[in-house]
Order: structure tokens, then sequence, then C-alpha cells
């Protein structure tokens, strides 16, 4: 059995993504911004492309500025508002200590130029409060950035409520959106979000291209210089095959988010409850306030890597976190912030399904990871350690 | 008979280890590949251009698994790296001593923690680019360790400390080679590192200032004490009582009538006494930690040929074992620069009798 189950690593591209990106190869192949017939086809693609994503999120069409993926749209999100706190004297900024490296690292190097960062607590269960929001919030603070849901133990934080209370303050929102849209719904407007970031290829579109929104009044400061693509804001000709394929592959996921919700919820829950027979595991993360598809468990005295190889011999693709950081190999900066210990955290598996998984294929993983979790606690040396009671079990 | 044995090759980025992958390969060996992350270089802020398991090292390494098409992995080792490895090394330069960590980092990370990892995952061996060769004696019933070939390139020193089981389930390819054919091998393959520089410090000091290391690994400063001559009378002052070498002769600062050599470090009153080279002579050392691999602890007395440094020729000398796991060697002409922390290998001819650690 070949199971794909790291879909928030990536996605494979739907039919509907992969045909409109070839359509739009074949037959739009013009520069948006040249004058004649063949670019004006394919400036008005464009304008559908905004516009079918804008009507997904509920957004103004002009506030889509097309980018390489989530993680510009975040750097250019936040340092668009640094830039301007800069101006105004506002240095501070919100965050949370479990966010995606693409937002982490932009802020650690605000941090170096003389911005100050609250990384709020995330607590055991992965979930922020409003409550934390608004205690953090000074005189001084330009912006909030929250992720949306977590990539790696995909718990979702109560985005419209810390939205409110940033209105409330006139702070700045920004969520990375980019492991919910497309699975959970998303509503710029009814939220109170001033900025999001999506990457297509985590709802069967493609890699390489995402959106920043920003909505109006928000001056962005350029991360590109060059052409006047995307108002001056992005330079450089539109990926407009790519563009095109993501906003088909998210009006699709948005069409049947609800019965896929549905569905893979079922499905993530007999994985949940299959898993947590396997003594001395837990499930990172809050139980409910979770995206459908992402289910994240650390299991004691193994080592994450081998568990990946074993499972991958066994046919089953999964990943230990986030695949970005998976160069670094140290352990999740995401279960550390839950309060995990080093060696606890070490041991981790993340298992993202989607619609096209089966209920066999979740009973296949269950009984692979609980016999290959097995088989590494018998070699282990830390294990032995636990069972002997050298060490003690983190948890029971 | 070794039809469908898999090996897993812990490939540096470098040529040995690449070449050693692709020999396996071509004698139909189902090889992976894998590179050990030890530490972080980048962030060191260390320049990145001769140290081992750098993103550049792991990018050669994956270019060469790509083009030989076997699987390649990188694994984190870094915490096991820190404790096993620099903290034995900056523990033995901080009492006096002067380790060789790439002699730890075979013995605890390649032939502990890899070959664990290597079992687990179904892996029948771990091969490496070392250039020695292992053995199988069907008299003694033992596996044997003995020198590569190249007498030039011969590592068979930094793996004195191999047990029989792990020997049983290592492979060295390069041992029957000399370096000068690795590199045209690996011309040959058209490998991305054929013309790579060979690795010559420390790997987690690329700049060769070990002491700078301790101090910013440890934060701490190590005091300023005396040099004194053999009969006490003091000479100057030295740095801190890490930054010196038994033998060493440059960079002592001083001005001194004839040439003066580092003979002895004591910690107790933090003095480093300097002599004439002649000094520096041992007539006889003792080793702990022994570990015999050719037999097992002898009873009587042995002739040997004993190595005190990696890079020094061997000594003739008689061994004997003591309790403990202690042995003395008495060499038949004194030997200079004896240094406590390095490893005294015994060889038989092209055999290593075993090892241990000068005390």
């Amino acid at each position: 059995m070949k199971i794909y189950a790291d879909n928030a690593a990536t996605t494979k591209m739907s039919k509907t993504a992969r045909d409109a990106m070839v359509q739009c190869m074949d037959e739009y192949y013009g520069n948006p911004s040249s004058l004649y017939t063949i670019g004006q086809l394919a400036a008005s693609k464009l304008l559908e492309a905004r516009e079918e994503i804008a009507g997904c999120i509920n957004a103004d069409p002009k506030g889509i500025y097309f980018t390489s993926g989530g993680s510009e749209a975040d750097n250019q999100a936040i340092i668009s508002a640094a830039e301007f706190g800069r101006k105004k004297n506002k240095m501070h900024i919100i965050s949370t200590a479990f966010e995606h490296h693409a937002v982490l690292h932009t802020l650690m190097k605000l941090e170096r130029s003389g911005f100050e960062v609250t990384y709020l607590d995330v607590h055991e269960n992965g979930v922020v409060t409003p409550e934390e929001v608004e205690a953090a919030i000074r005189e001084d603070t330009i912006l909030v950035t929250v992720m949306y849901a977590n990539n790696e133990i995909g718990t979702i934080q109560p985005i419209k409520e810390i939205g409110a209370v940033c209105k409330k303050h006139g702070v700045w929102f920004h969520t990375d959106a980019v492991q919910a849209a497309g699975h959970v719904k998303i509503d710029v407007a009814d939220q109170n979000i001033d900025m999001l970031s999506i990457s297509a290829h985590k709802f069967h579109g493609p890699k390489g291209t995402g959106v920043l929104y920003a909505r109006a009044g928000i001056p962005l400061t350029n991360l590109i210089e060059g052409g006047a693509q995307e108002k001056g804001k992005r330079a450089g000709t539109e990926n407009l095959p790519a563009i095109v394929s993501m906003a088909a592959a998210l009006s699709e996921a948005c069409a049947g988010m609800k019965d896929a919700a549905e569905k893979v919820t079922a499905l993530r829950e007999r994985l949940i409850s299959g898993l947590q027979k396997i003594p001395h595991s837990r499930l990172n993360g809050d139980r409910q306030n979770r995206l459908p598809g992402t289910v994240n468990f650390c299991f004691e005295g193994i080592e994450g890597e081998s568990l990946l190889l074993l499972l991958d011999a066994r046919g089953i693709s999964a990943s230990s976190g986030s695949a970005c950081t998976s160069g670094s190999l140290d352990p999740s900066h995401v279960l550390l912030s839950l309060g995990l210990p080093h060696e606890v955290a070490h041991g981790s598996l993340r298992l993202s399904i989607n619609e096209s998984n089966t209920e066999e294929e979740m009973d296949y993983i269950v009984k692979s990871v609980s016999e290959v979790v097995e088989y590494l606690r018998d070699m282990s040396p830390v294990w032995e350690d636990l069972i002997k009671g050298r060490k003690q079990f983190y948890f029971e | 008979m070794e039809k469908n044995k898999k090996v897993l090759i812990a490939m540096s980025g470098g040529v040995d280890s690449s070449v050693a992958a692709a020999l396996l390969k071509s004698e139909g060996y189902e090889c992976a590949g894998v590179t050990m992350k030890l530490y972080e270089n980048e962030i060191n802020d260390a320049p990145a251009l001769k140290t081992c398991c750098s993103a550049d090292d792991v990018y050669d390494a994956r270019s060469v698994a790509a083009g030989l098409d076997i699987p390649y992995y990188v694994f984190n080792f870094k915490d096991d790296f820190s404790k096993q490895v620099i903290d034995r090394f900056v523990c033995a330069y901080e009492n006096g001593m002067t380790p060789n960590p790439c002699i730890d980092c075979n013995r605890y990370m390649k032939f502990e923690k890899l070959h664990l990892k290597a079992e687990t995952l179904g892996y029948d061996y771990v091969a490496t680019g070392h250039y020695a060769r292992v053995e199988y004696d069907e008299g003694s019933g033992r596996y044997l360790l003995k020198k590569g070939l190249d007498a030039n390139k011969d590592q068979s020193y930094v793996l004195y400390c191999m047990t029989q089981k792990q020997l049983a389930h290592t492979k060295f390819p390069l041992g029957e080679y000399t370096k000068d054919k690795i590199r045209m091998l690996a011309l040959e393959y058209g490998f991305i590192n054929a013309k790579k520089r060979d690795s010559q410090d420390i790997c987690f000091v690329p700049d060769g200032d070990y002491a700078g290391f301790i101090k910013r690994y440890t934060g701490k400063d190590y005091e300023k004490g005396n040099f004194v001559s053999r009969d006490g009378e003091v000479l100057g002052e030295h740095k801190g009582i890490i930054y010196y070498t038994i033998g060493q002769r440059k960079g002592l600062g001083l001005s001194l009538k004839e040439p003066a050599y580092v003979c002895e470090k004591r910690l107790d009153t933090n003095q480093v006494v300097l002599g004439r080279n002649e000094d520096l002579y041992e007539k006889s050392l003792v080793a702990c930690d022994f570990n015999w691999i050719a037999y097992d602890r002898p009873k009587g007395e042995i002739r040997v040929a004993a190595k005190t440094r990696y890079s020094q020729t061997e000594a003739p000398a008689r061994a004997k074992a003591l309790d403990g796991g202690m042995v003395e060697v008495i060499f038949d002409e004194p030997v200079r620069a004896v240094t406590k922390g390095q490893a005294v290998v015994l060889y038989d001819g092209d055999v290593v009798v075993g090892g241990g650690r000068i005390v």
C-alpha cells in the first residue's frame, strides 16, 4: 500500500488545477502588461484569477497581491508593517513562539535592527487566547502576527477574536493562513484580518505561487523592485499559469470544503484513536481546535528519523514536523513551544491526510506505526532506560 | 554470498567517502548514503570552507548519491556529538591533556550511534572512507583491523576502539587503494568533489584555534600562569594552560637563550614547564581504557611497534597488560613528546593489536 500522508508539506495538484495551468500555458501565453490583444487576454485571465481568489476569502480584489508563495507573503507583510512602524516610532510587534520560520526569522531580523517582539506562549494545547494578545498590546505596537493554523500540529487560533482585539486597539493584524486556506473557511472582513498569507501548493495548487492579501490603506513595502506589476508592489512578470491554476484550486477547495472537512475529520479521528492506543504517546495540540487533516504525535523513547524511514519502507510518506525545517534536523521549535522536553520532541510524527484517503489506509497507518514504534523501542537504549526506571517517562 | 546485503555509507561530502560509495555500489551491495549532521558550523561564524557537514558538504554528498542512484539521508547527531566528542575534547584540555577528538567521533558517533541506527534500519554494514582494512582471521575466529595499503594515508590509528561486533559489520572499501588512485577514480566517476581538498584540522575547529573555540564553547576565561624551568625558575607568563601542548616550541612568546619546549603542564600550580628538546623523550608510557583487537588481553609481554601520535612513525617496544584495562609500553629507544590524552596504538606488522589512551 502506498499512502501519501504529508499534505501539510505539499499536496498533489488536482486535475482542475493542472488543466487550468496547461490551458493557460497553451492559450494565454502573452504578457499581461502588453498592449496587444494577446497581452490583453492574459491580463483579463489575471484579473479573473484575482477576483476568484478574492471571492474565496471575501476580500476586495484590489487587496490581492500575487507572490512566489507563503514565505514571500509573510516576509512582505511583516516588513511592510515594520517599515511603517519605524516611521511612526512604533517598533513593537506581537507574535507567537510557534510561527513558521518565514515569520520567525523575519521577526528575528527586525529585532536585530531595533524592533522589539513579544512572542506569546502557546500553552500545552497550542492555542493562544485573544486576552493574552490584548494584554501584550502597547502604545508602540504596530503589528500582531499570529498564524491561522499551525503547520506542524494543526491547531487553529481564535482568529476572529484576535482580529477584533487588534481592531479595537488600532493595531494591524496579519495571519499566516498557509495551512488554513482551502481547508477551513476564511473571511477577512468578518474575521478582522488586515493582512493574510496563502500558498497554492497546500490546497492542490502549484508550488512556487501564493498570495499576500492586504486591505486598502496598508502601505506595502517592496521586497522586489522592478516593473509595475501588482500595483508596483511586487515586480516581475506574473506567473500567470500558476496564478490561474491557484485560483482554480482554491475555488475547487472552497466549493468542496464542507464535505471534505467532514470526511477528513472522520478519518483523522480514526487515526487519532488508533494511535492513542500506543503506550507512552501523546497527541500534540488541542483535540478540538485543529485542522481536519493534521495529526501530530510524540512517542517516547524513539527517534523520529528512524520512524519515518521505516514507515517509508512500508509505503507511508509522513514527516516528523515541518518539511521546511528538516534541513536543520533540530527538535521542532513548535513542539518545544508546547513545553515538551528536547528528547521527547525528537520522537515526533506528523501525518497530514486529505479527502482522497480511506479508512483502510488509516487502519494500515495505525498498524504500521504501532509495529514500527514497538520495534524501535526494542532497539532503543533510551527506551531501556525508561522501562528500567533509570529515566522518568514523560507521558503515562 | 554477499548478494542483497545492505550497506549504509557515512558520506561527508568528501572524495574518500564518495568513492567508497561508488565502489560498494559497483560490487553489487544495496547502498544508501548518510551524512551525519554533527554541529552547526554556519552559525559558529566559522568560514564554512573546510569544515565537514556544512550545507555545501551536504550538497556534494547528495550530488554524488544522486549520481550513483542511491538513497541519501542527513541524520541529526548534534546532541550526541556535543556530549560525546566536544565535551570530552574540552574536558581533556581543561585537565592538561591533548585529546584526539577524531578517535572519539569514530568510537561514539560512527561506530556506536551510526551502527545502531544502521542496524535498526535493517542495514548489514556501515561503511566509511577510512584507509584501513578489516579481515576475518579463521585461525583465531576474530576480525582483524589492519592498516590501509597506502602507508601515507593509513588511518587505522584512529580506529583502534572498534569492537569485534563493530568490525564484523564494517566495510572500509578504500583499504586496498592509494589516495592517488581514489582521486583518479573520483575524476573518472565525474564526482563534483573530485578536486576538493582533504580535511586537515579538527572539523569543529576549522581555523585551528582550538583554545579560542574552547573559550567560546565554555564561556570561561582560562587563568594566566607562569612558564617555569625544570628547576622551578620563572621564565615568563603563559596565556592559560589550555593553550599549550607537549613538545610545542612555537608561539610561547618568550625570548630565551636556547630553544624551549613545553615538557609538562602542572594543573595544581597552573604552571607550564619548559625544557630542552632532549627532555621530551620518554622511555615508557601507561595507557588506560585499552581495547585489544587481534587477541584477548595477553598474559605475558608482547613485542610491538607503538605509535603515539597520528602522524608519528612507529617505535619498537614491549607491552604488557596491567590490571584495570591499563597497559604499559616500554620503548626500545626513548620516544619524543609522549602526550597525555593522545592514543597509543600497538601494531604487529600491518595488524592493529590494540590501543588505549595515554595517561
